[in-house]
C-alpha cells in the first residue's frame, strides 16, 4: 500500500490545507452571510433584489467549501472530527438549519408574491445571521477548550455556551457584515452603492472593538497563550500582526471615505487573514483544544495519503474554475431577475 | 424522563428521516441534468425553440431542486460526525477520502457550472452554455460515484484491516472503491434516477396534452420519457436482479427478509404478500408461488434459499419493513415497464398522444419514482442492519456521546423545517410547472445579468419601503 508517509510530513500538510480550506470557506461564504445580515437594513426592494443577484451564482460554490471543511477534517483528522461534532453538537445543528433557510430564500423569493415574498426575505435574513452567529459560537467554544476523555468528547450538552462564546458570535456577525458591504461596494452603484458604503463605515466600527476584546480576551483567559504572546522575544516577532491589523483598519476606513471601490473589500479579506493567523498561533498545536494535537488526531498515513494526491490534482483545478466563474460574473449586478 | 429518549433510536430515525428527504432530490436531478443535456442538444444540433422553451422551464425547477438538494445535502456531511461519531472515529480512515475525493471532483464542479448554467446565458457563448450543462450532469454522476461506493463499502466493506480499538485502516483503495456491491448499487441508483425523472417528465407532459395546451413541448416531454419507459425501465428490471443476486452472495440475510423465508429450504415458494412476524419468526397469510424464489435468486427450481432463522435474533434487520419496502419497489417497476409497453403499443397505432385514459395513467405514475427509490433505499439500509459496517460494526455501539432529548429536539427541528421549506419548494415547482413552457416571456428568460457595467434605472431603487 502506497504512503507518503516517508516524504512529506503528512499531519502539517492536512493542517494546512484545512486551515486553508476553512478560511476561503469564510471568506467566500463570508461576504455572502454577510449580504444576507444586511439584507433587511437596505433602502429599497430593488436594492435588495441587485444584492441577492450579486451573491446568487456564487452562494453555493462559497458554501462547498464548508464542506470540504468538514468533509476535509472527517477525512484527514477523524478524531477531530468524532470530538468536535458532538461537542458543538447544538450550534452545529443550528448553523445547517440556518444555511437551510437561507439557502433555498435564493430560489423562492423570486418565485414568491407578496406575503410569501417577505416572508422569505426574513428567512434569508435570520437564516444568514442565525448561520453566521453559531459559526461564532463554535469558534468560542472551541478556543476555550473541549473536554475529552480517551477517544471522545466527555463534557456537557451546554459547554458550548457561555458569554464568551456569544461575544465571538456577535463579533463574526459584524465581521461577516463587513465583508457583505464591502462585496456591494464592488458589485454594485448608485443608490446601493452609496448605503453599502456608509454600513461598511459603521460596521467597521463595530470590529474593530469586537476584534480587539476577543484578541485581549484570549490571554487572558489561558496562560499559555498569555506566555506566548507577551513573552521576549516572541513579542517582537509577533507585533507585526496587531500592527498590520491597526493599519488595514486605517486603510479602510480611508478607502470608504475616498470612494475606493476594490480596496475596502480586499483589506477586510486582509483583517480577516490576521485575525486568522493569530488564532492559529494561539491555538498551535491543537485540533482539539487543549487536549488532541493535529498529530495525534491525523488519520492513518494511507488515507491521508491518498487524498493528498486527489486534492494535488483537483485543488488547481478547483480554483480554476472557481475564479472562472467569478470572471464570467464579474462587474456590477443589476437587479431584474437572472433568469 | 431525559432517559426516555434513546440517543441511538432517535439518531437512527433522524438520519433515516434526513437522508430519505435528501435522496429525492439528487435522485430527481441527475436525471433532470442528463436530460436537459440532451434538450440543449438537440435544441444548438436542430435550432427548434421548442427544445429551447422546455430547457429553459425545466431548468428552473432544476434550480429549485439543486437548492434543496444542496442544503439538505450540506446537513448530511455533518451528521456522521454530530450522530454517529465513534464510527466517524473508526471507519474514517476508509470513507474519510471517498468523500473528500466526492467534494473535490464533484461539488465544486457542480456549484461552480451550475451558476453559469442558471445566470450565464448573455455572458458565454451557446457552447460553452452547452458545456456548462453537460459539466453539471457530469457532475452528479461523480457525485453519485463516490457516495455509492461509500455506501456500498459500508455494505459489502473489502481492502482494510482491523487496527487497535477498533480503528479500521485501508489496506487496498481499488478494493476498497469498487466492493462486490458497487457496481450493481451504482447502475441501480443512477437508472433509477433517470427512471424517476422520465416519470415526473412524462406526467407532466400528459397533464398538458390532457389539458391541451403546450402540445408541442409536451409531446417532447411525454415522448422522450416514454423512451425511457419503454427501453429502460426493463434493464432496470434486469440490473436490480442482479444487484438481488449480489446482494444474496455477500447479504444472504437481507435477502431472506426481502422474501419473507424463516426456515432454510430447498424449492423456496415466491410469497407475493403476508405478514412478517418478527416474534413469531414466521410470514402469516402469505399467498405464495411455488418454487419461484428459489428459481429468481438461485436459477435453479430447488435451489437452497438461506432462512432467517440461520442467523441469530439479534442479528436479524426488521423484516416487515424489508419485506414491504421491497414489494412497494418492484412493484412499482412493474408498473413502469407496463407503462412502457403500453406506450409502444399506443405509438404503433399512433395514439401515444391522443388517448386520455393513458394521459390521467401517467400523471398518475408522476411521483412513482421516487417512491421506488425510497422503497429501494429502506429495503437496502434497513436490510442491512443491525449492522453499521456489514459485519464490523454494530449500528448501536457506534453512536455519538449526546444525550437523547438532545437529539429529540434536534430531529424534532429538522422535521419541522424540511416539512415547510421543502414543502415551500415543492409548491413553487408545481407553480413553475402551472406556468408551463414559453409563456415565460423573453424578457424574463434572456437578460439576466448583462456585459458590465449596467446601468439600472437608478430612480427605481428609491421609494421602496423597508422588509
Amino acid at each position: 500500500m502506497f504512503s507518503l508517509e516517508s516524504f512529506v510530513d503528512l499531519p502539517l500538510i492536512w493542517y494546512g490545507l484545512i486551515a486553508t480550506a476553512i478560511f476561503l470557506y469564510v471568506l467566500l461564504d463570508g461576504f455572502d452571510l454577510g449580504v444576507g445580515i444586511l439584507f433587511p437594513f437596505a433602502p429599497s426592494d430593488s436594492c435588495r433584489n441587485r444584492m441577492m443577484n450579486s451573491i446568487a451564482p456564487f452562494w453555493d460554490g462559497n458554501e462547498t467549501w464548508l464542506v470540504l471543511g468538514g468533509g476535509g477534517l472527517f477525512a484527514a483528522f477523524p478524531l477531530a472530527y468524532a470530538i468536535l461534532m458532538p461537542a458543538l453538537y447544538m450550534p452545529v445543528i443550528l448553523m445547517l438549519l440556518g444555511l437551510i433557510f437561507r439557502g433555498v430564500a435564493f430560489e423562492f423569493r423570486f418565485k414568491a408574491t407578496g406575503k410569501s415574498r417577505k416572508f422569505w426575505e426574513y428567512s434569508f435574513h435570520f437564516g444568514s445571521l442565525a448561520a453566521t452567529f453559531m459559526q461564532g459560537m463554535v469558534l468560542g467554544a472551541f478556543v476555550q477548550g473541549v473536554k475529552v476523555q480517551g477517544r471522545s468528547f466527555a463534557g456537557g450538552a451546554f459547554d458550548w455556551l457561555n458569554a464568551y462564546s456569544v461575544m465571538v458570535g456577535m463579533a463574526l456577525v459584524f465581521g461577516y457584515a463587513l465583508l457583505g458591504a464591502t462585496w456591494l461596494i464592488i458589485k454594485t452603484d448608485g443608490i446601493t452603492q452609496d448605503w453599502a458604503r456608509k454600513c461598511a463605515g459603521y460596521v467597521l466600527g463595530y470590529v474593530g472593538i469586537f476584534l480587539g476584546l476577543v484578541s485581549l480576551s484570549m490571554p487572558m483567559m489561558n496562560t499559555d497563550v498569555k506566555a506566548l504572546w507577551f513573552s521576549l522575544p516572541n513579542i517582537f516577532y509577533l507585533l507585526p500582526i496587531p500592527v498590520s491589523t491597526f493599519v488595514m483598519f486605517v486603510m479602510i476606513w480611508r478607502g470608504l471615505h475616498k470612494g475606493k471601490e476594490y480596496l475596502p473589500f480586499f483589506l477586510s479579506i486582509g483583517v480577516f487573514l490576521t485575525g486568522y493567523l493569530g488564532l492559529g498561533i494561539s491555538l498551535w498545536p491543537w485540533l482539539v483544544p487543549f487536549n488532541v494535537s493535529f498529530r495525534q488526531a491525523a488519520a492513518a498515513p494511507e488515507s491521508q495519503s491518498f487524498l493528498l494526491v486527489g486534492t494535488a490534482v483537483m485543488l488547481p483545478l478547483v480554483l480554476g474554475y472557481v475564479a472562472y466563474s467569478y470572471y464570467v460574473f464579474r462587474g456590477k449586478t443589476s437587479d431584474e431577475a437572472l433568469y | 424522563m431525559i432517559e426516555k429518549f434513546d440517543p441511538v433510536l432517535l439518531s437512527r430515525i433522524q438520519f433515516a428521516f434526513t437522508i430519505s428527504f435528501h435522496i429525492i432530490f439528487p435522485a430527481f436531478t441527475i436525471g433532470l441534468a442528463s436530460w436537459l443535456a440532451v434538450l440543449e442538444w438537440r435544441w444548438l444540433k436542430t435550432g427548434n425553440t421548442v427544445y429551447e422553451d422546455v430547457y429553459r422551464m425545466w431548468v428552473k425547477i432544476f434550480a429549485v431542486t439543486f437548492g434543496m438538494g444542496v442544503v439538505s445535502g450540506v446537513v448530511m456531511s455533518f451528521q456522521f460526525g454530530t450522530n454517529w461519531s465513534v464510527f466517524s472515529d473508526r471507519a474514517g480512515n476508509v470513507l474519510g477520502p471517498l468523500l473528500g475525493y466526492e467534494v473535490l471532483t464533484a461539488f465544486f464542479l457542480e456549484a461552480s457550472f451550475l451558476g453559469v448554467m442558471l445566470f450565464g446565458w448573455n455572458r458565454v457563448s451557446p457552447k460553452m452554455h452547452f458545456a456548462a450543462t453537460v459539466i453539471v450532469a457530469l457532475g452528479t454522476l461523480i457525485s453519485a460515484f463516490w457516495i455509492l461506493s461509500a455506501n456500498s463499502w459500508m455494505q459489502t466493506p473489502q481492502g482494510y484491516r482491523v487496527g487497535t480499538e477498533g480503528l479500521l485502516y485501508p489496506t487496498d483503495w481499488i478494493k476498497i472503491i469498487f466492493n462486490p456491491s458497487f457496481p450493481y448499487r451504482f447502475l441501480h441508483m443512477v437508472t433509477a434516477s433517470y427512471l424517476t425523472t422520465a416519470f415526473v417528465v412524462g406526467g407532466i407532459g400528459a397533464y398538458y396534452l390532457l389539458r391541451n395546451r403546450h402540445v408541442k413541448h409536451a409531446r417532447v416531454m411525454l415522448g422522450m420519457a416514454m423512451i425511457m419507459a419503454i427501453f429502460v425501465a426493463p434493464i432496470q428490471a434486469g440490473m436490480g436482479d442482479l444487484h438481488g443476486l449480489n446482494t444474496l452472495k455477500h447479504q444472504p440475510a437481507k435477502v431472506a427478509a426481502m422474501e419473507g423465508i424463516w426456515d432454510t429450504e430447498h424449492g423456496a415458494a415466491l410469497k407475493l404478500f403476508g405478514w412478517p412476524d418478527q416474534e413469531e419468526e414466521k410470514t402469516k397469510y402469505a399467498i405464495e408461488i411455488p418454487k419461484l424464489s428459489s428459481l429468481i435468486l438461485t436459477h435453479d427450481l430447488n435451489g437452497e434459499v438461506k432462512g432467517l432463522k440461520e442467523w441469530p435474533k439479534d442479528e436479524r434487520p426488521p423484516v416487515a419493513w424489508v419485506f414491504w419496502s421491497f414489494r412497494a419497489m418492484v412493484g412499482i417497476g412493474v408498473l413502469m415497464i407496463i407503462t412502457g409497453v403500453t406506450a409502444a403499443i399506443l405509438f404503433l397505432r399512433k395514439q401515444l398522444f391522443t388517448k386520455r385514459w393513458f394521459q390521467l395513467w401517467c400523471m398518475a405514475m408522476t411521483p412513482s419514482g421516487f417512491v421506488a427509490v425510497l422503497a429501494g433505499w429502506f429495503v437496502t439500509e434497513i436490510g442491512r442492519q443491525p449492522y453499521i459496517v456489514y459485519g464490523v460494526m454494530r449500528t448501536a455501539e457506534t453512536v455519538s456521546p449526546v444525550m437523547g432529548s438532545q437529539v429529540a429536539l434536534s430531529l424534532l427541528a429538522f422535521i419541522f423545517s424540511y416539512v415547510f421549506v421543502f414543502g415551500a419548494g415543492s409548491y413553487y415547482i408545481l407553480r413553475l410547472i402551472g406556468k408551463g413552457p414559453g409563456v415565460l416571456e423573453k424578457a424574463y428568460g434572456t437578460h439576466g445579468v448583462k456585459e458590465p457595467p449596467i446601468l439600472t434605472d437608478l430612480t427605481s431603487e428609491t421609494g421602496g419601503k423597508h422588509v
